[in-house]
């Protein structure tokens, strides 16, 4: 069974991903992607494409093929990991409970 | 002199980050912003003079025969994103018209639509680039150039106009054609310096366009008399040539020289396109005299 | 085409087929969503990029009837409006397109689907604007159907469908009250005006019901996507829904709504609507609705016209490209 993506060979214009910073103080979020046949053209699509209402205050383009993803299925040893380890939370200290400013 | 329109709406803040850091962050937030809008300035009181509101009635007639134009491609664009990003020209170029109708009616009694709907052919004001055909993608490109980068010139002068209303409304439509005009650059290049094809396509748009370049840095009698509320645009000529001579030369293009068409648009003598493109806009509401929508 | 049930494993299927399907189970039945990189089965994923792309496509198309009234509008404020919202439906189109290709078909593939007849959109895009109350109309109606249908799809198990859903419910709240306010001014305007929104909402009514698809009883697809979680609601619910807010708003409009069995029934709670012709349904779906051929001509005759715009653009950025290593190289 073919699960994984094909390539975007036959798109005449690469795709780039979106990240849109939608005011000071904040992290650029993810938007959506879109295709522009350089980085110039694909600030300038996202301008117009994900920015119509005030959305942004900064936006990057990123080439889709340049993001590098942690793999789906090592999901368990990838990310597992933390989980059980209670203590790196605030409220596994429970006896200081009550104390200000604490 | 006028005093200067206010937005009638109160600061529009945002008041829906109701938490801080990225645990507001969204790549979805709307808002509509401060920005004038020509319905700040039909509720101004402020009379232009005649001379001014035809001067404004000028700027307004320009944008609104190329918005009109533009919206032509709407759904035809090379690519969608293209078409998204035409549209928003069209849209920006609209805006400037209606600020600039709405003020010249003001002298008049008159409103935007009275003026885009109910004037003929031989009353509207627009020099004759804004009223040529699209043609392909390349040929709206080279409109697109030549206009933009005098749009620019000229409102980054008018931001110091005398006038108080055609200041504001030429501050907010700098930044929009300060856009446009970076469009249209980007493409000029790679249309110029793209394939074989496309070099030769956007050569001829230019040589299709360039008779009516001259048109735009006419000075006459109106321009005189509204003195320092305008602009006199063979002011603007300099700089211009030397704008557009660098882009052309990235691009690998070549100046067109061909002899200036006579022109004669500010005096309401216009190309055979202008009749059908008003027929068009025109039809519906004129239909309906009185009616409102 | 996806009509099997959850797709049983083959006997053949590798280890790692048969852990995926399980975890791909599992975030189903937790209600969670599926993300682009997960493992899928193959039919969720053809179903997913088939309604992805038909969604998009629609939009695409949708922007027709529309712009051709963008020139005609008969006010500037008008035309500012109709203009904006043509544009947000060619950013729909994208967003449901970049959603659609994480799915591992490029746009361009979509793409000719479409322009060579072998994909569907919405029928009620091949019906004609054929006056300028049908701006309203369509918004009030079409883009109202559309809406109803669209929110629960925010919630669709496919992540990326999901989340443009969502951007697009947002901008598409605009579109359905701008369309109100065409036919409320009209059918407060001049005599003539006020016969120009009946007609209009006398033509749109049932296509508008019907873009709902076919009722339950004859709509194979629909238990499939509701195990999958991507569609929430049966095609009828969401209709008798719709049909009893428009009830409603059409009172607000002093217009009428051309259906004369249209009543509330208190014993189910629910809207009972007329009967409406599915056959003419699906002739539209095949083509031989009113404006098939156009909408599709105009879509190739842009994408040909376009050509050489594209090609331009690939290669400057390949010249550019050059440029740049040759400069680095020097350096």
């Amino acid at each position: 069974m073919s699960n994984q993506p094909m390539g975007n060979q036959t798109n005449i214009w690469p795709l780039w991903e979106v990240f849109v910073r939608s005011s000071r103080g904040l992290s650029h979020v993810h938007a959506g992607s879109l295709h522009a046949p350089d980085a110039e053209m694909a600030l300038r699509n996202a301008r117009d494409l994900y920015t119509r209402r005030n959305e942004g205050v900064s936006i990057w383009v990123v080439p889709s093929e340049a993001i590098t993803a942690s793999d789906p299925d090592a999901k368990g040893s990838f990310f597992e990991s933390p989980q059980g380890k209670d203590y790196r939370h605030a409220t596994y200290y429970t006896k200081s409970e009550g104390v200000k400013h604490l | 002199m006028n005093a200067a329109p206010t937005p009638s709406h109160p600061a529009r803040t945002d008041h829906s980050l109701d938490s801080f850091g990225d645990a507001a962050a969204s790549a979805t937030r709307v808002t509509p912003g401060n920005a004038l809008r020509p319905e700040d300035i039909a509720i101004q009181t402020e009379r232009p003079s005649d001379d001014v509101a035809q001067y404004a009635l000028r700027l307004g007639d320009d944008s609104l025969v190329l918005a009109q134009r533009l919206g032509e491609w709407i759904s035809r664009g090379p690519e969608i994103e293209e078409d998204i990003a035409l549209g928003n020209i069209a849209l920006d170029l609209l805006g400037h018209a209606r600020s600039f109708l709405t003020y010249a009616g003001h002298a008049w009694g008159k409103s935007e639509d009275d003026l885009a709907y109910w004037r003929d052919e031989e009353e509207f004001r627009s020099a004759w680039i804004f009223e040529q055909p699209n043609g392909d993608f390349g040929v709206t490109i080279a409109r697109q150039l030549v206009v933009a980068v005098y749009q620019c010139l000229l409102y980054a002068r008018l931001v110091g106009s005398a006038d108080s209303t055609i200041a504001a409304i030429s501050a907010k439509a700098l930044k929009e054609v300060d856009y446009h005009r970076d469009h249209a650059i980007q493409w000029t290049l790679r249309l110029g310096d793209g394939t074989d094809e496309s070099h030769r396509r956007m050569q001829a748009a230019l040589e299709l366009m360039w008779p009516y370049v001259d048109e735009l840095f006419d000075d006459d009698e109106l321009v005189e008399r509204v003195g320092e509320a305008g602009v006199r645009p063979s002011t603007l000529r300099a700089e211009f040539d030397a704008e557009i001579a660098a882009v052309l030369d990235e691009a690998t293009l070549t100046l067109p020289a061909v002899p200036r068409a006579r022109g004669g648009g500010r005096r309401g003598e216009h190309t055979e396109h202008l009749g059908y493109l008003l027929a068009e806009m025109q039809v519906l509401a004129r239909k309906h005299p009185g009616a409102t929508w | 085409m996806a009509a099997a049930p959850l797709q049983p494993v083959a006997a053949e299927a590798s280890e790692e087929d048969r852990a995926g399907q399980a975890a791909f189970d599992r975030i189903i039945a937790d209600d969670s969503r599926i993300e682009p990189t997960d493992w899928m089965p193959e039919a969720y994923r053809k179903t997913l990029t088939r309604q992805i792309s038909q969604h998009a496509h629609s939009e695409i198309i949708g922007m027709q009837p529309e712009a051709n009234w963008i020139t005609r509008a008969p006010s500037l404020k008008r035309k500012s409006i109709l203009m904006a919202k043509v544009q947000d439906e060619a950013g729909h189109g994208l967003y449901l397109y970049s959603a659609a290709e994480t799915l591992g078909t490029p746009r361009d593939v979509l793409n000719q689907q479409l322009l060579d007849g072998k994909a569907k959109y919405s029928s009620i895009f091949n019906y004609p604007a054929r006056s300028w109350a049908d701006m309203g109309a369509i918004g009030w109606l079409v883009d109202g159907a559309a809406i109803a249908n669209q929110v629960p799809l925010c919630r669709a198990s496919y992540g990326p469908y999901g989340r443009a859903m969502v951007r697009i419910c947002k901008e598409e709240s605009f579109h359905q009250r701008q369309g109100f306010e065409i036919l409320l001014e009209l059918s407060h305007g001049t005599p003539e005006q006020k016969k120009m929104a009946q007609d209009a909402v006398n033509r749109f009514y049932a296509p508008a019901l019907m873009m709902f698809g076919p009722p339950d009883d004859d709509s194979p697809n629909s238990k499939q996507s509701m195990a999958w979680n991507i569609k929430r609601f049966s095609n009828d619910e969401l209709r008798q829904r719709f049909v009893g807010m428009i009830a409603e708003q059409v009172k607000v409009l002093g217009l009428t709504l051309p259906d004369p069995e249209l009543r509330f029934d208190e014993e189910t709670g629910k809207w009972i609507h007329m009967e409406l012709d599915w056959q003419e349904f699906k002739d539209v779906i095949a083509g031989r609705g009113p404006c098939n051929a156009q909408r599709l001509e105009r879509r190739r005759e842009a994408h040909a016209n376009g050509a050489w715009v594209r090609e331009a653009a690939r290669a400057y950025a390949q010249k550019a490209g050059q440029r740049k290593m040759q400069k680095a190289g020097a350096a």
